[in-house]
């Protein structure tokens, strides 16, 4: 049986979620051994390839770049993961929804600064006026919370995907802690 | 003129994008550095109690949120104007330590040995930490081991091992126990014997890696860390010796500003903005933007150490010292003292670990918002983290600033770009394997641009050259 295409996708979120599937410690050797990690992080992939099984995604959108990458991502994978509370919900980086973004960016870069004052402007990317969880945008095929979800939890969802299953987390995973 | 863009730098924590400015003959005018995302604690944290802090910031960072939960909470701790127990002070020394080891750990084994081990030049599909882990599966098992007993002591000692919040203003939520003491003592001889082995390892390695500690980043800077009174290696600072406090030297280790108190830290650190990047660079004020270039990290610390202060680290600390320099202008020096610092961590771990006042249950000091300001200041795994919090009379945040540990080193990542694209870039035609070095200047800084501002994970990696009306020249795309 062809290995399962796997990759990874890192948006609007602390890295955390990625450091929990690396908290998997030698059973992230197990797995990687069964898949094939076609695009992450932590492998130096190209773009985005076609024909994806399963995308785990962490973080929230919150820039055009944001935007073009989930949907993306979204016409190359079959099952799409919403992995951690950002993804899930918007979370931490939608905190700055509360304000206008404006005012968000004169804190940083006129507040609290002392040379060359005013917000960025060449080379990144165009933020958001607010940020939003990816099923406003997407399909999402399974949500998994939690700030971030354990290694146990991951291992779980990876193993029971790679066994061709749909898996029960209603009992395993919550928000937050 | 062409711009070559590197988009995005891979194998580092977060998401950033490197420019090259070649002239006509194609040598190397400038290089830079571009961080692309922006979140706003700093602005979004208004209104909130300031006691939310540290668990808050410790959302800026899932690699070290540890150490925006110690600063965060040593703000916390200023702001509520107390000491803390001794003993929670000495918990919180211990789970710093524990996650410089796992940081470091994440750094040289996942993120940079597959450039040493398999080479700059080597297939890209295959140079990263799952291929490291079957051509060198020694090497791969040490690093998943090491990594995951700093990750078990935080948990342990907090209950999670990603965004505890064991760690509070006042100190810790709970005291430790005889049981949970001697788990972490009896992972210490394992831990100590992987770092130790992997040094020497790395020691024999370096002989072939002169080219890239002499062009990463090799040119003199100031230095900036907290300081002890003694001299030695300092990553937390104890309030009750009044250490922690800020210090700079200058490339040949003269102290050049010393005992800032860390109230005072806006009258040395400035920060300018660099109007392409979401990353700040702050720098030396009496210097002025942007001579006031200064470095932070591993090998600043290193370099501003009069020792580290346990047997097994100083003589790693001598022998390094007299097999290169006193003081190590190069920031290719900082996988060494990675590796340095983790034999650190480990021993002084133990140290404190064998104190008896450690099990003490007297572990929080609580206090209401006695202070209008506070700050918090540590050595975090990247270098200095500053969180600085201002609240009104019933303890609400009406402002924050933050400046962590990677934006120290803006400046002298963007000089590090240059001389290495002027070394390896410069009237050449442009391989896939100069561009990793580009992306392993970087690396040696072990920079988290999550920390920075955030980071997202397009990880394809583009160069387009443009001439100067912006039309395609030539295109090169890593397939892997």
């Amino acid at each position: 049986m062809a290995k399962a295409r796997v990759a990874t996708l890192w948006l609007d979120g602390c890295s955390g979620c990625h450091m929990s599937l690396l908290d998997m410690d030698e059973r992230l050797l197990e797995i990687a051994a069964k898949i094939e990690l076609v695009y992450s992080p932590v492998v130096d992939a190209k773009e985005f390839p076609d024909n994806v099984d399963l995308t785990l995604v962490e973080g929230a959108i919150a820039s055009d770049e944001d935007i073009e990458k989930i949907q993306r991502v979204r016409c190359k994978t079959k099952l799409l993961v919403a992995l951690g509370d950002c993804a899930v919900t918007g979370n931490v980086p939608a905190m700055r929804n509360n304000f206008v973004l404006e005012d968000v960016l004169r804190r940083g870069y006129v507040e609290n600064a002392t040379a060359n004052q005013g917000p960025p402007m060449n080379e990144v990317p165009k933020l958001e006026p607010k940020v939003i969880p990816l099923h406003e945008l997407v399909a999402v095929d399974l949500f998994v919370p939690g700030c971030p979800p354990s290694a146990d939890l991951i291992y779980f969802l990876l193993s029971e995907v790679l066994a061709g299953r749909v898996p029960d987390l209603s009992t395993r995973s919550h928000f937050g802690n | 003129m062409q711009t070559i863009r590197i988009d995005g730098v891979t194998r580092v924590e977060g998401h950033g994008r490197i420019t090259v400015q070649l002239d006509d003959h194609g040598e190397v005018q400038d290089a830079h550095l571009h961080v692309l995302q922006f979140r706003g604690f700093e602005k979004f944290c208004e209104g909130r109690p300031f006691y939310e802090m540290p668990s808050l910031t410790a959302r800026i960072c899932g690699i070290c949120p540890i150490s925006h939960l110690l600063a965060g909470a040593k703000a916390c701790d200023a702001i509520m104007g107390l000491r803390i127990p001794e003993a929670a002070e000495m918990l919180r020394r211990v789970v710093h330590l524990a996650q410089i080891v796992q940081s470091h750990a994440l750094s040289f084994f996942y993120l940079s040995s597959p450039d040493f081990l398999m080479g700059w030049d080597a297939d890209p599909s295959e140079r990263n930490f799952l291929g490291l882990a079957e051509k060198h599966p020694d090497l791969a098992i040490s690093g998943v081991r090491l990594r995951k007993w700093g990750q078990q002591v935080i948990e342990l000692l907090g209950g999670k091992r990603i965004h505890t919040h064991w760690i509070v203003p006042g100190g810790v939520t709970s005291p430790l126990t005889v049981a949970v003491r001697d788990e972490i003592l009896k992972g210490i001889p394992e831990a100590l014997a992987t770092a130790t082995r992997t040094l020497q390892f790395f020691k024999h390695m370096m002989e072939k890696l002169s080219d890239e500690a002499d062009s990463f980043g090799n040119f003199p800077t100031l230095f900036m860390t907290i300081g002890r009174k003694d001299g030695n290696l300092c990553l937390y600072g104890a309030r009750r010796r009044h250490e922690g406090w800020l210090r700079f030297a200058d490339a040949d280790g003269n102290i050049v500003a010393d005992n800032i108190h860390p109230r005072d830290y806006q009258d040395y650190i400035g920060e300018g903005v660099d109007s392409s990047s979401f990353m700040k660079a702050p720098y030396y004020k009496p210097l002025g933007f942007p001579d006031g270039i200064y470095r932070v990290g591993p090998a600043a610390r290193l370099n501003m150490a009069r020792q580290c202060g346990t047997p097994l680290a100083d003589e790693a600390l001598n022998e390094f010292r007299r097999a290169y320099a006193e003081i190590s202008l190069s920031s290719f020096h900082n996988h060494y003292a990675r590796l340095i610092e983790i034999i650190f961590a480990i021993e002084r771990m133990e140290q404190i670990l064998r104190e008896p006042e450690i099990l003490d249950k007297d572990i929080r000091a609580e206090a209401k918002a006695n202070e209008p300001e506070g700050v918090g200041i540590i050595e975090a795994p990247r270098g200095t983290l500053i969180h600085h919090y201002k609240v009104d009379s019933n303890g609400m945040m009406t402002g924050a600033n933050l400046i962590v540990a990677t934006a120290h080193n803006t400046l002298a990542m963007n000089r590090g770009l240059k001389q290495v694209a002027d070394r390896h870039l410069s009237g050449h035609d442009i391989t896939e394997g100069m561009l990793n070095r580009m992306e392993g200047l970087i690396r040696s800084f072990d920079p988290c641009l999550s920390c920075a501002t955030h980071a997202s994970g397009s990880m394809a990696l583009t160069v387009n050259l443009l001439d100067t009306k912006g039309n395609l020249k030539q295109c090169i795309t890593r397939s892997r």
